[in-house]
Formats: C-alpha cells, sequence, structure tokens
C-alpha cells in the first residue's frame, strides 16, 4: 500500500522585509510527510521552525514554492476560506496555551464547534469526549486559571481534536512545562499519531522531547539539514 | 457564527475595574438625559393630562392660549343658550365662564416673588372639571373673597395653607381650601368666584368659556356651530385636545436635553473608545487564537462592537437606576403658556428608559468601532507572536 501523503512541501521559501532587507526564513524547503507521522521539527533559534509550521497551519503564506496539504495548494485559499479550512483541517497547540481565560475548559474545547453545523447537543457530546480523551472530563467546567499548566495544555489539546482534524501542529508544546507534565502532553500526542493516525507536527528544542516524535527532523538556517532520525 | 455572548459579558466583568471608569461615564450621561427629558414629559403629560373629554373650550380667534384670549359678555349671551350645551337640573346651561389673571406672591422661604395662575370659575365650573378634587377646607362662596389653592402650589408659595390671606389689586383674599388635580394643568392654579375676579381685578371681558356639550353629536354640532357663525369672534375646541397642544414650555427642555446629551456623549464615546482599544491591546493573542480556530475577520468585529454596546449598556442601565429617586419628584418652572409658575414632575416612563438604554448603547456602539476595526485587522501570526 503506497504511504499516503498528508502533507507535500516543494521548494518552499518564504521571505520577511524588514526594512531594507530581506530575511530568508525558509529557503528551497521540499518534505513530505505522511498520514499518521509524528514529526518532530528541531534547530536553532530562528532556523524557521515556526515559519514553516506556520505555512504548513494555514496563518501564513509562503513567498515561492508549493504547500499542498491534503492535496490543497493552502496558498490558494482566500483569507475567509483559509479559515474555514483551518477551522476543518488543523488543531493548534500553542507553547503559551492559548485558552480563552473568560470560558470554562468545556467551552473552550467547544469553540472551535461553534463555526461547525453541529447542534448544541452534538457539540456537547463530542467537546466532552475530546476532554476525556486528554483525561479531563472531571475538569470541564473549571476555568483555565483553576488549572495547573500541564491540564490546560491537555485541554488545548482537547480544543486541537475536537473538531477532527487530519493535523496536529505544536509549537514547543512543552515549552512551558515541567517534564512529568511535558511527558504527559507528549504522550497524548505520540497515542494521538498511532491509534488514531493523526499526522502531528511538533517543533521543540528539547531532544526529550523529540524522543517521542516517529521522525526527527533538523532546520538550519531555513534549510533542511539531510540528517534525519526515524524512529518505529 | 458569531461567539457565544456570554463571552463578551464575562470579558466585561473580568475587566471590571479598567471598566467601571466608562461604565459611570456613560451612566451619568444617561441619567442627565433621563432626567431632562423626564421633566420635558412630566410638563407634556401635566397638560396632556387635562381637561374633560365632553368639554368644549371656547376663546378667542386666533388665540393660542387662554391668557392671551377674550370673549366678551356679549358674545358669552349669545352662546349660552344653544342648544347644544347641556343643562342642570333647574335648565341652567353647564357653562363656565373664566377669567384669568396673572398675581405675583411671594415663594416659600423667601425664595423670590412669581405669577400664579388665578382663574375665576363660575359656581359650576367645579362639577365640569371633575379632576379637580377639594383636599382640605372646603370650595369658596360665590360673592365673597375666597380661593381655593392648589396643594402643589401650596407647597411652594407662601400664604396657601388654609386660613392664609394675601393680598392682591389692593384686596385682601383668604385661602379656604385646598385641590387636587391629579397632576393636571389645573395644579398650576389658584380658583376663585369669577364674577369677584372680575370686579376685584377690574376685567370687562373674560378670557375663555368652558361648556359640557349634550353629547358627543352635540359636541361636534357645537364645535361646528361656533366656526359657522360669522357675528362670533371665537373658536371652540375640546378641551383636552386644548390642553394637549399646550406643550410650548416643554420644548425648550427637550432641545436643551437633547444638546446636553450630545455634547456629553461625545465624552462617553471616546471613554468608550479608550476602554475597548485597552481591552483589544490586552487580548491580542486571545483575538489572534480566535482567528487561528477559523473565526473570521468580521466575527471579531462584531465581538468587539457588541461587548462595546454591552458595556455602555450596563452604564446606561446604572443610569436609568440613578435618576430613578427623581421619579415623581415635583417641581416648578415659569410656563410660557400662562406666564406663571407651573408645577410638574419629573416623569420617568419605561419609553423614556428604553430611549436611555438606547442611547447608552449607540454611544458604546459608536465607541468601539474602531477598537473593532484594529480586532479585526490583526494579523493572525503577529498575534501569535505577541506573548
Ligand atoms: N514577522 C516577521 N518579520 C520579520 N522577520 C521575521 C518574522 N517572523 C520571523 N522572522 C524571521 O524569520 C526567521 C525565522 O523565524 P522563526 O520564528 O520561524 O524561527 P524559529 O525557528 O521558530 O525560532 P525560535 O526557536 O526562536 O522560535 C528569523 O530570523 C526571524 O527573525
Ligand atoms: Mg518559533
Amino acid at each position: 500500500m503506497p504511504v499516503e501523503n498528508i502533507v507535500s512541501i516543494r521548494q518552499l521559501t518564504k521571505l520577511y522585509r524588514q526594512g531594507e532587507i530581506d530575511v530568508t526564513a525558509l529557503n528551497g524547503i521540499s518534505l513530505d510527510i505522511p498520514r499518521g507521522e509524528f514529526l518532530a521539527l528541531m534547530g536553532p533559534s530562528g532556523s524557521g521552525k515556526s515559519t514553516l509550521l506556520h505555512i504548513i497551519a494555514g496563518v501564513d503564506r509562503p513567498t515561492e514554492g508549493e504547500c499542498r496539504v491534503q492535496g490543497q495548494d493552502v496558498a490558494q485559499l482566500s483569507e475567509s476560506q483559509l479559515a474555514d479550512w483551518r477551522n476543518q483541517n488543523v488543531g493548534f497547540v500553542f507553547q503559551s496555551f492559548n485558552l480563552i481565560p473568560v470560558l470554562t475548559a468545556f467551552e473552550n474545547v467547544e469553540l472551535p464547534l461553534l463555526l461547525t453545523r453541529l447542534n448544541r447537543r452534538e457539540r456537547r457530546t463530542q467537546a466532552l469526549t475530546a476532554l476525556d480523551l486528554v483525561g479531563l472530563a472531571d475538569r470541564a467546567h473549571h476555568t483555565p486559571r483553576q488549572l495547573s499548566g500541564g491540564q490546560e495544555q491537555r485541554v488545548a489539546i482537547a480544543r486541537a481534536l475536537v473538531t477532527d482534524p487530519t493535523l496536529i501542529v505544536a509549537d514547543e508544546p512543552t515549552g512551558n512545562l515541567d517534564s512529568n507534565s511535558a511527558a504527559e502532553v507528549l504522550g497524548i500526542l505520540q497515542a494521538l499519531s498511532r491509534t488514531a493516525a493523526k499526522t502531528v507536527i511538533m517543533v521543540t528544542h528539547d531532544p526529550k522531547a523529540a524522543a517521542f516524535a516517529s521522525r526527527v527532523i533538523h532546520l538550519e538556517k531555513g534549510e533542511l539539514l539531510p540528517t534525519e532520525e526515524r524512529r518505529p | 457564527m458569531a461567539l457565544p455572548i456570554t463571552y463578551n459579558l464575562r470579558n466585561v466583568v473580568l475587566r471590571w475595574r479598567a471598566t467601571l471608569a466608562t461604565v459611570l461615564g456613560v451612566a451619568l450621561v444617561v441619567a442627565v438625559y433621563v432626567l431632562v427629558q423626564s421633566l420635558a414629559v412630566g410638563l407634556e403629560k401635566s397638560s396632556g393630562n387635562t381637561g374633560d373629554p365632553r368639554n368644549v373650550m371656547i376663546v378667542r380667534k386666533g388665540a393660542t392660549a387662554e391668557s392671551s384670549s377674550q370673549v366678551t359678555r356679549a358674545q358669552l349671551r349669545l352662546i349660552q343658550y344653544w342648544p347644544e350645551i347641556a343643562r342642570d337640573d333647574a335648565g341652567r346651561p353647564l357653562l363656565s365662564a373664566d377669567v384669568l389673571v396673572l398675581i405675583n406672591l411671594p415663594r416659600r422661604e423667601d425664595n423670590g416673588e412669581a405669577n400664579v395662575l388665578v382663574r375665576g370659575i363660575s359656581p359650576v365650573g367645579i362639577p365640569l372639571r371633575p379632576q379637580v378634587t377639594l383636599v382640605g377646607g372646603r370650595w369658596f362662596t360665590p360673592g365673597k373673597r375666597e380661593v381655593v389653592v392648589s396643594r402643589r402650589l401650596a407647597a411652594r408659595f407662601a400664604n396657601f395653607e388654609i386660613g392664609d390671606s394675601f393680598s392682591s389689586g389692593g384686596r385682601t383674599l383668604t385661602v379656604v381650601g385646598q385641590m387636587d388635580g391629579q397632576r393636571s394643568a389645573f395644579d398650576s392654579e389658584v380658583w376663585m368666584d369669577g364674577d369677584e375676579a372680575r370686579s376685584i381685578f377690574d376685567r370687562e371681558f373674560y378670557s375663555s368659556l368652558l361648556v359640557r356639550a349634550t353629547d358627543d353629536a352635540g359636541r361636534a354640532a357645537l364645535i361646528e356651530r361656533i366656526e359657522g357663525d360669522k357675528r362670533l369672534p371665537v373658536r371652540g375646541l375640546e378641551e383636552t385636545k386644548y390642553y394637549a397642544a399646550q406643550t410650548m414650555t416643554a420644548m425648550p427642555i427637550k432641545i436643551l436635553g437633547n444638546l446636553l446629551a450630545t455634547a456629553m456623549s461625545i465624552g462617553a464615546v471616546f471613554a468608550a473608545m479608550n476602554t475597548m482599544y485597552a481591552s483589544v491591546a490586552s487580548r491580542t493573542r486571545e483575538i489572534g487564537t480566535l482567528r487561528v480556530l477559523g473565526f473570521r475577520r468580521r466575527t471579531i468585529l462584531l465581538c468587539i462592537i457588541i461587548e462595546g454596546g454591552f458595556l455602555a449598556l450596563l452604564g446606561g442601565a446604572v443610569g436609568c437606576l440613578l435618576s430613578l429617586p427623581m421619579h415623581g419628584y415635583s417641581t416648578g418652572t415659569i410656563s410660557f403658556e400662562t406666564f406663571s409658575e407651573t408645577v410638574f414632575e419629573f416623569r420617568i416612563t419605561p419609553w423614556l428608559a428604553a430611549q436611555g438604554l438606547l442611547f447608552s448603547v449607540i454611544v458604546g456602539v459608536v465607541g468601539s468601532l474602531l477598537p473593532a476595526l484594529r480586532a479585526s485587522r490583526l494579523p493572525v501570526i503577529a498575534a501569535l507572536k505577541s506573548l
């Protein structure tokens, strides 16, 4: 059976214009990411990891080259099409969690579903299922302030997977967590890729975090290094 | 789809320290607006509340108010036995020939002097105005120098207690009773015997006639007959309509209220704008997150506008509550119709409160337009990077 590539990147370049000079954030990247892979993106600060992640996830646009996600050339979508596309296809996990402080865990998880056609009861079931999956069903009515960092990040993961997206992107999801919480969060991401065939792309500085991934690639000065590690 | 409204409500509550000043500012503006308008409403209510639908008021043609009207005794004689006018058991027409006189009297507590409207009426003038009731003492005796004063005027003028007397036109008048006009224009009047008033104040003519028509058809016929009679330079109209049209005094108050509210609302708009800008600035990352999750620019725009509107609505509600204790508080001003002291109440009607609330929402929405625009235009990436 041929491997289905969820993400397919060709000669991707991203320039940021800063005053007079152009900063090359990405320089001719080509990369394929198959379904169900848990990919760790490593590299020194400023190497373009976040930029690459943002382009794949449809929050930034490439200067040149092509980035297809499930066959869709993301750059072709208009601003509002892109918003819908992100809602349906991508789940986001951020370093600083980015939960909405005034909403409860349940409401935070339900948020992306407000943009779908689901009715209230369906949304409720789905949000509770997602919370259950990250082991926080009993915290549904707590606000982010009432949760620990690790719990907040697990709520954020529940929010990322509640719409059942193909792709989950995480930018240093364990950067603000202690090692126990980090291990929990990484375990969940790993399980998602293994048992639910979610494609997970994670930026990290931490080799221990990268050890949970099925493939690790390295960026430097906007280019992919030939070294890559694969694990079964 | 919009964000849930609870999101907006909780954000306003969360930021209550920052929003309190704006809420209070809007509250102040709305309170002032509602109070000034409630004066106009009170004035209009008092004139709109005056008269008996069965009565016809007869004044000189071209006179907009009784004070500038004259009806001669010859005209009275011509009209008084018309069959369209109802009679009492003794066969006398139900007609009161009134004479209006302004006299200057001292206010209570050395508060200066003011004009008071004295209405001299025929004895039948009392039952012709059933909304006026005696609340103390007795009615005046025809042929005597006795007056009955409105209880509300008595609260504002010296020498208006029962048994008191005051002098005017060189004669002394004694207060023998107090009446209540149920918040009508009669609450601003002093009543006495019409013939006595004409002799004391040296009046040849009457100011107006008030008659009770036999029935609805009779009333219409009467008005038509007066209109058609070329010998009579007078016109007849329903008493209630006459009073309802006496709204000149309320106009400048309304205009003042609107000017004041407009000026103050500019300040309130900027306060709301400031608050919402600050709110947007402190939520950059949150807004970016919403965008990443798939919420569109215009959802964000709407969300911030709703929040600003809600914030101001809160202020509006507080403003209405602040103004409420003044409801029913009675006050006085110089009437532009009678040029005398007219008493009326602050009247905060549900409609007026609703206007105040609407006004506050407009302030909030206008104030949050620019902040909302800024929020909706935040680049997603920048939003994600700001920590
Ligand atoms: N909006 C921007 N404007 C200008 N330059 C930018 C912008 N965003 C990123 N860059 C530049 O692009 C390069 C790559 O940035 P990126 O954020 O992708 O790095 P990173 O690998 O995620 O770094 P870190 O590990 O510190 O998060 C950097 O040199 C950065 O300065
Ligand atoms: Mg980064």
